[in-house]
């Protein structure tokens, strides 16, 4: 088995582990508390309304937006990790196909696994730092993962001509 | 049969049965349930009016139901479709799982019973509730839903097993093929259209995130900030004019509609690619003529283009893009249908036609 195949095999069961073992934190200690803190805050919100409390409405509806976006990006980072881990598995398996000499494969695989490691990483920063950095970090592993991708796409393409 | 092919049978199995489901649910539940939900937020507005705070958090249990009776059928859908891909994965590694082929027909075995055990309890959950439950706070959906989980896993612990005792270099002569070697056109086809079909998916993702998500997000909670105070602000007159409410209401269901319907693209775009991948890898154990596999490929990765073109499509164009994009749904479930006509169909008469 080629150096890039390895790679992305290992690299994609890593991330799956680690996607799934995030999930499985998240499910048990955050997950129940977050919705509910949801659907809390949503309801408290119309209530204070209707008791003409509106600026503790305000301050509810907005404790719900801020609980949204956590949510939101931690079930979008869990189902991306495991995602673009089970990419990673499935182009190793058939890496040797792509119509490129085995050190540019390596550095595709090595694109695809960073990407797919830090733009999730990327996201869930965006959760305790709203800031430029975790947006950032998020963008470069995209660029990575969409670099990669249009390589892979272009290497199968070229090999399927040569075949 | 062997352990590969019943994951195979499987896992196509499993990723039409989801497909379907996905259409019935889309047609009959998901657009009646996004107008119950429409329906109850002018309820609460009105209650807001009102000053009757009790109904406003009985308006809000109600919104729960019908979330829970939506998430269910979205949780159904999505684990009984990944449990078919993961089905598919696991076929493709059969050659280097060095167990006994029984071992590993058994662990096939529980992991397609766990596939089906979880997705038609989570689906139950809505319908069983609590009743006839030992626990208080779990019903026995929940518990068979977890039980079928447990199968999956024990099944995908067995077969680490059977990979590192691989790896470990105690593993005997496996006969069956090696699956990454097909180099028909339909498998070539497969692979770099699911390929692209992935890149297509990454970029209009990372477009969304960049342009919309935030913006979505931020008109959601002003949305929901407007729809608060122009309902207390009827709370002083004798007749109130609900109208603005009424508008913030419609205003609200269009982003949540254009948030759905790009994440919905994203998904099945990314999803269907990744199902063309796998398929590019079972194509020898199709025992169709190459023509037909030819055809079955090209008539996949189309409805797989369609599908998520039109869902993004829906809110422009309407019913007609939805009509559409179902019948490219339809497409990739009658080519999936081919394709398992295909595995299930011996050598000799794959020979013959």
């Amino acid at each position: 088995m080629s150096g890039s195949r390895k790679l992305l095999i290992i690299s994609g069961v890593v991330l799956a582990i680690w996607g799934m073992s995030f999930g499985l934190y998240y499910a048990l200690f955050a997950e129940h508390q977050a919705l509910d803190k949801i659907g809390g805050a949503l309801a408290t919100g119309f209530t204070q309304g209707a008791q003409g409390d509106l600026v503790e409405a305000r301050a509810s509806l907005q404790v719900y937006a801020d609980t949204q976006f956590v949510y939101v990006r931690s079930v979008d980072v869990h189902s991306h990790w495991i995602g673009l881990a089970i990419m990673l598995i499935v182009f190793g398996v058939a890496f040797d196909r792509v119509g490129l000499t085995e050190r540019r494969r390596m550095l595709l695989a090595w694109s695809l696994v960073i990407g797919s490691a830090t733009f999730p990483l990327g996201v869930i920063l965006q959760t305790l730092d709203r800031g430029i950095i975790p947006q950032a970090v998020a963008a470069i592993g995209a660029v990575l993962v969409i670099t990669a991708l249009a390589a892979i796409a272009l290497g199968f393409a070229r090999s399927e001509r040569d075949s | 049969m062997s352990a590969q092919r019943l994951l195979i049978i499987g896992g196509i199995t499993l990723i039409v049965a989801g497909m379907i489901f996905g259409d019935v649910f889309a047609v009959f539940v998901l657009h009646q349930n996004a107008n119950r939900i429409g329906e109850t937020l002018l309820a609460v507005a009105d209650a807001v009016a009102a000053k009757d705070s009790a109904a406003v958090n009985a308006l809000f249990t109600n919104i729960g139901g019908f979330l829970e009776n939506r998430g269910t059928k979205v949780d159904a859908h999505v684990h009984v479709i990944d449990f078919g891909y993961l089905a598919l994965l696991l076929a493709l590694i059969q050659p280097y799982v060095a167990l006994a082929e029984r071992a590993r027909k058994r662990l096939a075995l529980l992991f397609i019973i766990g596939a089906v055990m979880l997705p038609v309890s989570v689906f139950s959950i809505h319908y069983v509730g609590l009743r006839y439950s030992p626990l208080s706070t779990i019903g026995w959906a929940s518990i068979f839903a977890d039980l079928g989980g447990l199968f999956v896993i024990i099944a995908c612990i067995g077969e680490l097993i059977g990979l590192s005792r691989r790896v470990r270099g105690s593993g005997d002569g496996i006969a069956e093929g090696r699956s990454d070697k097909d180099r028909s056109w339909a498998s070539r086809a497969l692979f770099t259209g699911g390929t692209l079909l992935i890149l297509v998916g990454f970029l209009h993702g990372a477009f969304y995130a960049v342009f919309d998500l935030q913006a979505h997000e931020s008109q959601d909670q002003v949305a929901l900030e407007t729809l608060v105070n122009a309902s207390a602000a009827q709370q002083s007159k004798t007749t109130p004019n609900m109208g603005d409410a009424h508008t913030v209401v419609e205003g609200y269901g269009i982003i949540q509609a254009e948030k759905a319907v790009n994440i919905a693209a994203h998904s099945h775009i990314i999803e269907f690619g990744l199902l063309a991948i796998m398929l590019a890898f079972i194509q020898e154990h199709v025992f169709l003529a190459e023509p037909w596999k030819r055809r079955w490929a090209a008539l996949l990765l189309s409805g797989s283009t369609v599908l998520p073109i039109f869902v993004l499509l829906e809110l422009r164009l309407g019913l007609v893009a939805g009509g559409i994009a179902d019948v490219g749904g339809l497409l990739v479930i009658i080519a999936l249908i081919a394709t398992l006509v295909g595995v299930l169909r011996t050598k000799r008469q794959g020979a013959a036609a």
